[in-house]
């Protein structure tokens, strides 16, 4: 009965989408005030049913009810309960779920928030979002539905894949997908600028917050998922570039240059029909993704099970929303002004590098995990495109992103002069050369990667703080240092963070590719190992149960000189239901340090396979990127973006702002 | 005008191979060995562990090198049909046993059914390696001049007999050298590459 | 006088058997795994760029499938006999094709693969440059109308916090 009612819910769903994408729009073209006001209410009405389909299902999967398919797949009666939750978004029908209602989410924060932006831009808006809505319960129920009924219903489910039975599930899809899907936002602020023909400075800035929120939860997502198979998988890896991981990370590059393009467009309403591409081409890119992991066209550890019917479906429903998104933009783009002047060494000129870069990132990652299908698909042989490629192009590519990093803030509007940045960042250029050549030293062993690495860090780090600096010093206020910091603008204090975030992210990386220690050994009890200082101490194994699983667990003593670090407990498991054996590596996770340890196969004599790792400073790898996520909070809560505590007249007064500003076409109030 | 139509034009371009992507494997491995010599190897037979097998023995013949195991499940699925092959004197079919000890191939062929003229125990999977095999079942086609002409991943099936694999024997049972036009274009009617 | 020596001897032994004893229960550092660890960092090396084709998402260094394993013996025997990086990869893609490489092969099928990006980059910035440019002939300053310079006049009269960011000021 429950799932009959989900079902149905979201048929009510697809219904209400269905009018708010259509009604909503047609009254924002042809100013009917009653449809337009139809936009709002329509999201609410969407959410509800939409939330009520996915309690529906959370319902099914707490009560284990197999008989529903899906649950008989992805469940088991003994599967704690927390993971009978998360398994909803285990697998490919629940996941999709969760995916629509996160955008239902969306699009009740879009009108919920949106109290001071024209209403006909606010229709359409929620117009588009409610056709890419519409879009996707169409292909849940036509090929993916999680209420199918399984008829007689299982006795007992196949149980959730044993690597997905761990915190990481709780957390890494809702926060990726709410990144991904948020993406849907700025496209549809895109369509609704271009659709009306207003393509101008105040889309640019109603845009921006709700791209900077979405481009954060993106970057929270890939680095718990980056985090989660680093202490998942047991061997201390933590980025493959894997197919999925991929499809994760291109929506993430090109969405960092939409942030910086929206920021050249809002302050000189200057290319916008490039930022209005970058908006269509992010998400995109999201949708790409969800191609790529739900078709079978690429392998992948993370693909979810496949079927050529919904490879097909999602294809369609790509190539629609892109083809139609793009001969929109064909149409409208050439009529669009070119906006503020400024010269080729400016600011924007900076940034727009930052955005060449940053594509070109994006479009080499989709092209090495493209090309062994396209090879394919023209007869050419098959190849297989792998780490070894990604970081050859990669890094290169990205180096002028990092240098200008730094160069970029500093430059003037409109224009800059290179003699005078030269001058101002002697410093920091200085320091970043001195570290790269000493710390290799203090770390043990010089490498030029390395240093280079190092070179890199540093000179973020150090472009910030000459950058906090001259701000500081051009306020002539007194007060403290720091209160001086906290009078900056927050989409300035935004900016720093999020630039120190990839310093930190950089010199975390650097640190563990260059210096970490990997020891395979043979432990018998009592055995010992050194590795930096550390001495760690083989105790033996143990057999242990757990709520689904058998394991062996291994205790190993981990000392420093004298002093006790911490005792580890490497475990092997073996699940009940699907008998997949299962390495658990132990951490000791630190600031400066993670120690990883990972029980092997038992080899002669009740001595054991021990696999050690000593990975300094691993933490700043996600430390950083949750630091980049920080600054692009604190500059969504910018003042300029808290309008909706406005007044209704000081709210025209703003728009006018805006258009005088930016010398635009006037809007109609 | 038409350069804000360019991004739609490299779109289109994608998903047409996005689409022709849709019906390709990306999990198949094609074999390298396609229209070049058989690797050469000497191994024990079967049946006869004093005495030695070798694809040298096979020159002057077309015969299939079917790869297989006695712990291998989805061979099962392909051995009736093998086996009604060898009853049909359809096509000599030679056995590489991989990775297997002789005791349990023997006991898997009492059991199952024997299609094989003769096996070869590949204990140590040397061999299989230097064919490369990367899963079991897989068949070798195998021409008079010893030259691999086609290769079946995974259990083969009686459409693929039908389709693919006896067209090509007859092709090869023709002439003494394989007509190497004619046989490419008799492959393109097998669902392998 | 000798039982003394005698009794002497016997203790002095004892005594050094006793100081032996710690050495006997303290446990002995492990050793590691792999009989040469120098050899096997180089088949580790030459292993990891290699695919395992039975996984397909790891490479041969990783994989615990048994092909991979013994891909990776016969890796090592290679390695112990002296051959190159560029041999052992060569057999392996003459038995699995240049599929089983990780790092694409250089060949004419992958110049667009390797040379892509650069070229990408290349262009890019070329297109950047001439557009740049090209704008600035396009773009003239034009001066406000009257009607704007009123409202100017009025915005800049008006209460504080109402200027909005962005007119030419960095920011």
């Amino acid at each position: 009965m429950i799932p009959e009612i989900g079902h149905f819910a979201l048929i009510l769903a697809l219904c209400v989408a269905i009018i708010q994408g259509v009604v909503s729009i047609a009254g924002a073209q042809l100013n009917v005030r009653s449809w337009i006001a139809i936009a709002r209410p329509a999201a609410q009405a969407q959410f509800v049913f939409v939330l009520l389909a996915f309690l529906c299902l959370m319902y099914a999967f707490i009560k284990n009810d197999f008989s529903v398919q899906y649950v008989a797949t992805q469940s088991n009666s003994l599967l704690p309960l927390v993971y009978r939750i998360s398994a909803i978004w285990g697998g490919h029908e629940g996941s999709m779920l969760l995916w629509v209602l996160i955008l239902s989410v969306w699009s009740l924060a879009v009108a919920k928030f949106s109290r001071n932006l024209p209403n006909d831009m606010v229709a359409r808006v929620l117009g588009v979002m409610g056709l890419v809505s519409a879009g996707f319960y169409l292909f849940i129920l036509f090929t993916s539905n999680p209420f199918d009924r399984l008829l007689p219903p299982a006795v007992d489910g196949r149980d959730l894949n044993p690597l997905l039975q761990d915190p990481g599930l709780i957390i890494h899809p809702p926060m990726l997908y709410t990144g991904y899907v948020g993406f849907s936002v700025a496209f549809a602020f895109a369509i609704a600028a271009l659709l009306s023909g207003r393509l101008d400075a105040a889309w640019a800035r109603w845009s921006r917050p709700w791209t900077t929120v979405a481009w954060m939860f993106l970057t929270i997502g890939i680095a718990l998922g980056s985090a989660w198979s680093y202490y998942e998988l047991g061997w201390g890896g933590w980025w493959f570039w894997d197919p999925v991981e991929n499809a994760s990370f291109m929506p993430w590059l090109m969405g960092t240059a939409l942030v910086h393009s929206l920021a050249v467009t809002e302050k000189r309403a200057s290319f916008k029909n490039w930022t209005v591409l970058l908006a269509i081409f992010t998400f995109s890119l999201s949708l790409l993704g969800t191609f790529l992991v739900r078709s079978g066209v690429l392998t992948s550890v993370h693909a979810f099970a496949t079927d050529p019917k919904r490879g097909v479906f999602i294809l369609m429903l790509l190539a629609f929303t892109v083809c139609t998104s793009l001969i929109l933009f064909a149409w409208r783009a050439p009529k669009v002004g070119l906006g503020g002047k400024f010269q080729l060494f400016s600011r924007e000129s900076l940034l727009l590098v930052n955005n060449v870069t940053l594509v070109v990132a994006s479009l080499s990652v989709l092209l090495g995990t493209l090309y062994p299908l396209l090879l394919d698909a023209m007869g050419l042989g098959k190849i297989s495109v792998g780490p070894p490629y990604f970081d050859a192009v990669f890094l290169p590519v990205m180096v002028p992103a990092v240098f200008l990093m730094v160069v970029g803030p500093m430059a003037r509007w409109k224009q800059a002069s290179i003699p005078d940045m030269a001058q101002r960042l002697k410093w920091a250029g200085g320091i970043s050369v001195v570290m790269a050549i000493i710390t290799p030293f203090v770390m043990g062993e010089w490498k030029p990667l390395t240093s280079f690495g190092f070179a890199m860090s540093f000179w973020v780090l150090a472009g910030v703080i000459t950058f906090v600096y001259e701000r500081l010093s051009k306020d002539k206020k007194p007060g403290s240092a720091w209160r001086k910091v906290l009078a900056l603008p927050r989409s300035i204090q935004g900016m720093c963070v999020a630039h120190l975030g990839v310093s930190i992210f950089i010199m975390g990386v650097t640190m563990v590719t260059s210096y970490e220690i990997e020891k395979d050994m043979r432990m018998e009890v009592g055995d010992t190992v050194t590795m930096a200082d550390y001495t760690f101490r083989f105790d033996g194994v143990s057999t242990v149960k757990g709520p689904n699983y058998t394991a062996q667990r291994g205790q190993v003593l981990v000392t420093k000189g004298n002093s006790v670090v911490t005792t580890l407990f490497p475990e092997k498991r073996v699940y009940t239901v699907q008998t997949m054996p299962m390495t658990e590596a132990a951490i000791d996770t630190g600031l400066t340090r993670d120690l990883y340890v990972s029980l092997g196969e038992p080899v002669s004599q009740g001595a054991w396979s021990v696999r050690i790792y000593y990975k300094p400073f691993v933490a700043w790898i996600w430390g950083g990127c949750f630091i980049m996520a920080l600054g692009g909070l604190l500059a969504t809560t910018d003042r300029r973006y808290r309008l909706f505590v406005r007044k209704p007249q000081e709210q025209e007064k703003s728009a006018g702002e805006t258009e005088t500003a930016g010398k635009l076409a006037t809007e109609e109030k | 005008m038409v350069r804000y139509l360019i991004p739609l034009f490299v779109v289109l371009i994608l998903g047409v191979f996005l689409y022709r992507g849709l019906h390709l494997d990306p999990r198949e491995v094609p074999s390298p060995f396609i229209n070049k010599p058989a690797p050469d190897f000497s191994l024990q037979r079967l049946h006869d562990m004093k005495s030695t097998f070798s694809n040298k023995d096979m020159l002057g013949k077309v015969w299939l090198l079917n790869v297989w195991a006695s712990w291998c499940v989805a061979c099962r699925e392909e051995h009736p049909l093998l086996i009604s092959m060898a009853r049909k004197n359809m096509v000599p079919i030679y056995g590489l046993n991989y990775k297997d000890a002789p005791r349990d191939a023997q006991g898997w062929l009492d059991q199952h059914g024997d299609p094989y003229v003769e096996n070869a125990v590949d204990y140590k999977g040397d061999v299989g390696i230097n064919y490369g095999v990367y899963g079991v079942p897989e068949t070798f086609l195998i021409d008079k001049q010893g030259v691999i002409r086609h290769k079946v991943i995974g259990p083969l099936t009686s459409s693929e007999l039908k389709n693919c694999v006896m067209p090509i024997v007859n092709e090869l049972n023709k002439t003494e050298q394989a007509n190497v036009a004619v046989i490419t274009e008799l492959r393109k009617q097998c669902s392998s590459t | 006088m000798f039982i003394d020596v005698k009794i002497k001897q016997t203790i002095t032994v004892l005594l050094l058997l006793l100081g032996l004893l710690p050495h006997l229960a303290s446990a002995k550092e492990a050793v590691p795994l792999a009989s040469d660890t120098k050899l096997e960092k180089r088949v580790d090396d030459i292993t990891s760029e290699l695919r395992c084709l039975v996984c397909q998402n790891q490479t041969i260094a990783d994989s615990h499938a048994e092909l991979a394993i013994d891909l990776k013996n016969q890796v090592r025997g290679m390695v112990a006999k002296g051959q190159t990086q560029d041999q052992i990869v060569d057999y392996m893609v003459k038995r699995y094709g240049d599929f089983v490489r990780y790092r694409p092969a250089m060949k004419p099928t992958t110049y667009l693969l390797w040379g892509g990006p650069f070229i990408l980059l290349v262009l890019g910035m070329v297109v950047l440059i001439l557009n740049l440019k090209k704008r600035k002939i396009i773009i003239q300053d034009s001066p406000l109308s009257e009607q704007e310079t009123a409202q100017l006049d009025t915005l800049l009269h008006a209460d504080s916090g109402a200027v909005s960011g962005g007119e030419g000021k960095p920011s």
